[in-house]
């Protein structure tokens, strides 16, 4: 019984590596689904009971591991709030569309010292129906038809001391967007809420 | 009151040498009132916060606390503008109403504070001292640009991912097209207008009575160009020269490949039917027989069928010795036309007596064809029978006629008939659009694809600056060649299949097509 119980138990650094994991194949989603980079350049893997299609490109590989490793720590600090892929128009520089995962962290966890309970099964079916949302989300989203670029933003504390390596950029919102909310799910630490924005068409 | 009291203050302040009304009184008035020469200078400590002790109380603004926390100097704020006056260069009327000169007066001026307000260098300012308007600016600002309050936002900086160049998104096909057409829509495909590749052929002989250009199902095209025969292969885009006659005055006047793609039949101006092996370049063998040259020939696997300028029609079985196994004797001028049906149960035959027979596939010497058809008025070159329905056939006519007809070949009833309104040299079918391709001579000397089965013309595709003399289609028929009397071989990517229909797509056979245009001229 004591096995079961740990294992349905969820600390600070589980949540935030099960987050992070998330970020990690959504942004790839995202990328190959939209077609912002040739489908060729993805491979197949099985991940939350679904086949899902993860970069093979060497630069891309290496961007998303420092900034994911990076959100990670922000994960542990609580102090991120959003993470946002947006996605370009290489002619026109015009924001295209907008993937929003807002992150809420309960700041409780910091206080408490026992773990909360929820097992990793219940979480992973929770990320499963936000990624499938996300496939499916090419039905209605409108047809990108022209050769666009991602770029990934992420929202922290005010206070927080900027690395280096990281740059304050604006917010780049969609002009004339529709919004669409897809599903959320929670590892009771952090509760992730996606939300799409994208160029209504006219 | 206060406020007026403290307006005052103020615009005195501001101004810095005007005379006080409040406050310390000047040296005239003490001097008058006193009888002393000297008093001390008024005491006021340099420093951001001059203390106002008769107005202190009228100094909270209902904004802020922090309005007199600025130096005096800056004091002037936007959101007053309505009822404070700025500072300007007119005396202020208020003050000076007593005073008819303006006499400088520097006693009371606090030169410390003034320079140190002048001095002071940008930015040293703090949180604190910031005005509540600047403060309450930014608020604004960050709220019309959604930059949430208590948030930066970050964006990683290095060696970002380049955006895939030359990617287009080719979700298109599976998306674009979600609705299945309706009956009355119109399927369009975008046919380019121009040649996917241009040929030289030089010495292409400008007779509408030869057919000198094919293309073979292993993808190789020939080509006559007066004495010789070239192959051109479509894959590798290897030219090679087949053969030249030696013989003066001879050129060759038909080329056709048998359907297995490997012996070419050419016909030659001297009457001969030669069978050569195109992949060891040798001639197998020659048969005589014609009395004129021939200028036409149609395969039937191993039935070579020939026609002459004589109108005879020969048919070779190219096995056996005695090669001639057959002639159909019905036109009475030059068989420029031949075509055995896909089946190889009917043959038609187009002449410039302008009548167009069909025959049956009995050989032998005394045949006469099943059906003699008149409705052309000029020559019947351009023939074609339907690949995907049976009996069906489409002719054209020459500079006087300039139709284009379809039939039933079984019955002979006439099917379709459209006046394509220039001579009509060839003419094929297209299984994958159910289409068909003329070629034209004067006066656009364009190729002109139709729609099967009631002709309606889709397009033109012009570029030839001289008549169509044939037309060919490549073996996965998505390309047509034409052969022109300007002395070129243009290559049209006109029947290409998108990729949702070539699944079901009939036979794709040949080769791919990147793979089949790789190479360059003919020559």
């Amino acid at each position: 019984m004591a096995a079961t119980a740990s294992k349905n138990a969820i600390t600070l650094k589980g949540s935030t590596e099960i987050v992070a994991e998330f970020f990690d194949y959504g942004i790839n989603s995202i990328l190959y689904q939209r077609g912002i980079y040739p489908p060729e350049t993805f491979t197949r893997v099985q991940k939350y009971g679904l086949t899902l299609l993860m970069s093979t490109d060497d630069s891309i590989k290496d961007y998303l591991s420092k900034v994911i490793s990076q959100i990670k720590e922000w994960l542990m600090d609580m102090t991120v709030s959003k993470l946002v892929v947006v996605i370009k128009s290489l002619a026109a520089n015009e924001v295209l569309e907008r993937w929003q995962f807002d992150v809420e962290c309960d700041k409780t966890i910091l206080t408490e010292s026992k773990p909360r309970e929820k097992s990793e099964k219940e979480i992973h079916e929770g990320i499963r129906a936000v990624i499938r949302q996300i496939t499916a989300s090419v039905t209605f989203l409108p047809l990108i038809e022209e050769p666009c670029s991602f770029d990934l933003l992420v929202y922290t504390d005010k206070d927080l001391d900027v690395p280096d390596s990281w740059g304050e950029s604006g917010p780049q919102f969609v002009a004339d967007s529709e919004e669409v909310r897809l599903r959320s799910f929670t590892t009771t630490i952090h509760k992730v809420d996606t939300m799409v924005a994208y160029k209504k068409s006219s | 009151m206060a406020h007026f009291k403290f307006d005052n203050l103020l615009t005195e302040m501001t101004r810095l040498d005007a005379p006080l009304t409040s406050g310390p009184p000047m040296r005239f008035n003490r001097k008058s009132s006193s009888g002393l020469g000297l008093s001390p200078r008024p005491v006021r400590t340099p420093g951001l916060t001059p203390t106002f002790p008769d107005s202190g109380h009228a100094v909270k603004s209902p904004t802020s606390a922090r309005t007199p926390g600025k130096s005096p100097a800056r004091l002037p704020v936007p959101q007053h503008r309505g009822r404070w006056k700025t500072p300007s260069k007119t005396p202020n009327k208020s003050s000076q109403h007593q005073h008819d000169r303006f006499i400088p007066n520097r006693t009371n001026s606090d030169f410390d504070m003034a320079g140190f307000t002048l001095t002071r260098p940008e930015g040293e300012e703090d949180e604190e001292v910031q005005s509540p308007t600047k403060v309450e600016y930014q608020k604004q600002l960050g709220a019309a640009m959604n930059i949430p309050e208590n948030a930066k936002i970050l964006s990683y900086k290095e060696n970002k991912p380049k955006p895939a160049v030359g990617h287009a998104n080719n979700l298109q096909v599976i998306y674009s097209k979600t609705k299945a057409l309706g009956p009355n829509q119109v399927h369009k495909r975008i046919i380019p207008k121009v040649p996917e590749r241009i040929l030289d052929a030089p010495e292409l002989l400008d007779d509408y009575y030869l057919n000198l250009l094919d293309w073979s199902s292993t993808n190789q095209m020939s080509v006559a160009l007066g004495p010789a025969i070239y192959i051109w292969d479509a894959s590798s885009g290897r030219i090679v020269q087949l053969m030249s006659t030696a013989v003066p005055n001879e050129y060759m006047s038909a080329v056709k490949w048998i359907q297995q793609g490997t012996i070419l039949g050419v016909g030659t101006s001297q009457g001969e039917v030669e069978l050569w092996d195109v992949p060891t370049e040798k001639k197998i063998r020659s048969m005589g027989g014609h009395a004129a040259r021939v200028g036409s020939l149609s395969w039937n696997s191993h039935i070579l069928t020939s026609g002459s300028r004589s109108g005879a029609i020969h048919h070779h079985d190219v096995r056996v010795a005695n090669h001639n196994v057959g002639i159909l004797n019905n036109h009475t001028q030059d068989v420029c036309g031949l075509a055995w049906s896909p089946d190889g149960k009917m043959l038609a035959s187009g002449g410039n007596d302008n009548v167009l027979n069909i025959w049956s596939n009995v050989l032998g010497s005394d045949v006469s064809p099943l059906l003699t058809l008149t409705h052309h008025q000029a020559a019947v070159k351009a023939l074609a029978w339907c690949p995907w329905q049976h009996n069906i056939m489409a002719s054209g006519g020459g500079t006087a006629d300039r139709h284009i007809r379809l039939w039933n070949a079984q019955s002979g009833c006439p099917l379709t008939c459209i006046d394509a309104k220039s001579q009509v040299c060839s003419v094929l079918f297209n299984q994958h659009h159910n289409e068909l391709i003329s070629g034209h001579g004067f006066s656009q000397n364009q190729l002109t694809i139709w729609r099967y089965p009631d002709l309606s013309k889709i397009t033109d595709l012009e570029g030839h600056k001289a008549r169509v003399l044939n037309l060919a289609m490549s073996p996965d028929c998505t390309m047509v060649a034409s052969a022109a009397a300007d002395e070129t071989i243009r290559i049209w990517n006109c029947f290409a299949v998108d990729k949702r229909k070539k699944s079901s797509s009939v036979k794709p056979t040949g080769q791919p097509e990147t793979i089949m245009l790789k190479s360059s001229r003919i020559r």
